[in-house]
């Protein structure tokens, strides 16, 4: 089993005493794309931040194994450093720290891990390489010099989530509920990121509540998640389902 | 003057050119009365205009009773009988490298600042110009009619200018150790500009020679004449040692009608001084004044820059940060007196506290009447690093006028560990992350600076939260 690409076993955690994931079970391969789906207050968030290691959440048993190593004892910046990448749901905005500063910090620590050989870029050739980045993401120029994420709309947000996505490269991303509050174009961004990394090398962990983005990146395999639990797996056609239906009939089947 | 020329200026100033054209016949003891003041007017060869000021002003200091504000326990550690309120220039250079504290040797090599320049810093050694770039840019200014050199200097030589300002914007009987300063103060730069000429580059303290502008109670008065415009900097972000524990300074600033006067400080004294600073400016009918201030380092800083705004139209901007590690208090603030109608302030004040130091926002906004359509923003953001740190935001507000308009934010907060997160989420370490975070905080005040000074702050900042964080005062989590 170790020598999945990416591995979730048996996982507990809790927040402030209250446990919210109560054994999650996951296997990725490299090159798979998975759906995690859930209703609201299903542990979809806490996961993503525990793979991510926020230390508001206390870790309780279990294991996080990506290419054959447990992360769990790893600060953030490790976990970061070896590949995972997580696109957050509400990212944070930082006051004074311009996005290019911002982008040449992260591109330098964690490539500077990847290769020993690294050698920092030049700023005009970062500055190319990081607009490069850009016309994929149809982000304008000015977009570099202003604050991390502050005052940005939602879309902008998710606009820079998806260009550290493409600048760092990262070999497992985790998407935490990367549609909601999104236009069509904006969506159709994020898919274009997805695309443009989806070389079946890298895998993707996209949680959502709804199908929305499904349509638009289309997973191997979909998993519902219900009080702590991965309930159920299945192929696309679960995503579909659970548009039709919605979550009521698989509550009701837990329940059983 | 070319960018190259400034560069060519700064590696000048590794250059010495020992001079001391004064040789004091007797020895200052320490402790103050009457006769050290007079002794210290007569070394000066003061005009009596002079010596009498300063009597007066003894005379109030010694009635003054000490501020009532401020950070009790420090200020009643300060013993005016134990301190040397004169030291020739030549006695400066009596310390031995030796005798500097490993800190601040160590705080130079961590910042990389040259052999030549720690030794100044240190108080080691007096630094003298090299002459002929000073006479270049001197020049300059001369040819413009622009008087820049230090304040005893000008007693001599421009009395007519200095008995009309002297002592007009910060009399003697505002604050105790104002008087102080009046009663024995030497150094400190004097600026005249006029009318309508403005100086392109910076004034720095730099370029001046023989001066001592790192005194003990240095004395500072710029004045621009209607029209005029000058940038004045001082001091720098590297430690500067001091032996004398108690600086009393006093900066004054007149910017008549239509002048523009900004005035940057950066200073990191070493963390056995009491900084006790009196910075107050007059501005007149659509005049702007600036104050650009950043207070890192000290035992204890208490310094308020002020605007008067006395004329229609006039307008302040009063940026600062204060930075207060394990053991330091930082008093610091901004007043405004809005005096006249339709004049504008604006204050925006950082503080950052850490390893166990306290923090003080202190400020004034006061609206005369009549000063109709007047308006002040203020915005006070303090940072607290961890949780053995303190801050406190104490805003006074006295309007005596109906038409005005007041905007006031005030944020405390630790530092936020989901920001942390983020930053380290996309590989940032931990203690990266922090730095960041702090430097992007105080980056309104940064952007306001010369490049090398913002370069040489952010790396000081780096530094101090190094300090703080090995010092165990902030839990590490990760």
């Amino acid at each position: 089993m170790r020598d999945i690409f990416f591995l979730v076993k048996d996982l507990e955690a809790s927040i402030e005493g209250n446990k919210i994931l109560k054994g999650i079970n996951l296997g990725v391969n490299r090159g798979e794309i998975h759906a995690i789906m859930g209703p609201n207050g299903s542990g979809k968030t806490t996961l993503s931040n525990v793979i991510m290691g926020n230390p508001l959440y206390d870790f309780g048993s279990g294991d996080i194994v990506f290419k054959g190593e447990s992360v769990v004892e790893l600060p953030p910046d490790e976990r970061a450093k070896r590949g995972i990448f997580l696109s957050f749901q509400y990212p944070e905005e930082i006051s004074g720290v311009s996005m290019i500063n911002f982008l040449r910090l992260s591109y330098n620590a964690i490539n500077s891990y990847r290769n020993p050989n690294f050698s920092q870029p030049k700023p005009m050739e970062f500055r190319k390489l990081v607009k490069s980045k850009m016309e994929v993401l149809k982000i304008d120029d000015s977009f570099l010099s202003r604050y991390l994420n502050e005052g940005f709309s939602g879309g902008e947000k998710k606009r820079s989530e998806m260009l550290q996505m493409l600048l760092l490269e990262p070999e497992l991303i985790i998407m935490d509920e990367v549609d909601s509050g999104l236009d069509v174009d904006a969506l159709r961004v994020v898919s274009d990121a997805v695309s443009s990394l989806n070389d079946g090398k890298r895998s993707f962990v996209i949680i959502t509540h709804y199908s929305r983005i499904l349509k638009y990146v289309r997973p191997d395999f979909v998993h519902v998640m219900v009080g702590g639990r991965i309930v159920k797996t299945g192929d696309y056609s679960l995503a579909n389902e659970i548009e039709e239906k919605g979550y009521d009939w698989i509550l009701k089947e837990v329940s059983v | 003057m070319s960018k190259d020329e400034i560069k060519r200026i700064k590696v000048d100033l590794s250059e010495y050119d020992f001079k001391d054209p004064e040789n004091y016949a007797f020895k200052f003891e320490k402790g103050i009365n009457e006769e050290v003041v007079k002794r210290i007017s007569e070394m000066k060869c003061e005009p009596k205009w002079m010596t009498d000021f300063r009597l007066k002003s003894f005379r109030i200091f010694q009635s003054k009773p000490m501020p009532t504000w401020g950070y009790k326990p420090y200020l009643d550690e300060i013993d005016f009988n134990d301190i040397y309120y004169y030291v020739k220039p030549t006695d400066k250079q009596g310390k031995s490298w030796e005798e500097v504290p490993d800190y601040i040797k160590n705080t130079f090599d961590r910042l990389g600042i040259p052999e030549a320049e720690r030794k100044y810093l240190a108080g080691v050694a007096a630094q003298y110009e090299s002459e002929v770039v000073y006479h270049n840019v001197k020049s300059q200014w001369e040819s413009k009619g622009v008087i820049f050199t230090d304040m005893d200097t000008a007693v001599r030589e421009y009395p007519d200018i200095v008995k009309r300002y002297f002592g007009t914007v910060v009399p003697p009987n505002d604050n105790k150790f104002a008087a102080l300063n009046s009663a024995v103060w030497s150094g400190g730069s004097f600026i005249y500009v006029p009318k309508g000429v403005s100086v392109d580059i910076p004034l720095q303290a730099y370029f001046r020679i023989n001066t001592q502008n790192m005194g003990q109670f240095e004395r500072t008065l710029i004045i621009a004449e209607e029209g005029a415009s000058v940038h004045y900097i001082e001091g720098c972000t590297a430690p500067v040692y001091s032996t004398n524990s108690l600086h009393a300074a006093v900066v004054e600033i007149i910017a008549h009608r239509g002048a523009h006067v900004r005035y940057t400080t950066v200073q990191n004294w070493s963390k056995n001084v009491f900084n006790l600073v009196t910075k107050r400016a007059f501005a007149y009918e659509d005049a702007r004044v600036e104050w650009v201030d950043g207070n890192l380092g000290s035992k204890l800083t208490m310094k308020y820059p002020a605007v008067y705004m006395l004329g229609k139209g006039a307008q302040a901007e009063i940026l600062s940060i204060a930075l207060a590690n394990a053991g330091q208090v930082q008093d610091a603030g901004a007043k405004v007196v809005h005096a006249a109608p339709y004049t504008t302030s604006k204050i925006t004040n950082k503080s950052i506290s850490m390893g166990g130091g306290i923090t003080v926002y202190r400020g004034l906004v006061k609206a005369m009447k009549g000063a109709v359509g007047s308006k002040n923003h203020t915005s006070c953001n303090a940072l607290i690093i961890d949780e053995l740190s303190k801050s406190d935001t104490i805003p006074h507000i006295d309007i005596n006028e109906d038409k005005v308009s007041l905007g006031h934010e005030a944020t405390a907060g630790r530092i936020s560990e989901e920001q942390l997160f983020y930053l380290m989420s996309r590989g940032l370490s931990e203690h990266e992350a922090l730095v960041t975070i702090v430097n992007g905080f105080i980056e309104p005040f940064t952007k306001a600076l010369p490049l090398e000074y913002a370069v040489e702050l952010n790396r000081l900042i780096e530094l101090e939260l190094e300090d703080a964080v090995d010092a165990g005062a902030r839990k590490v989590i990760y």
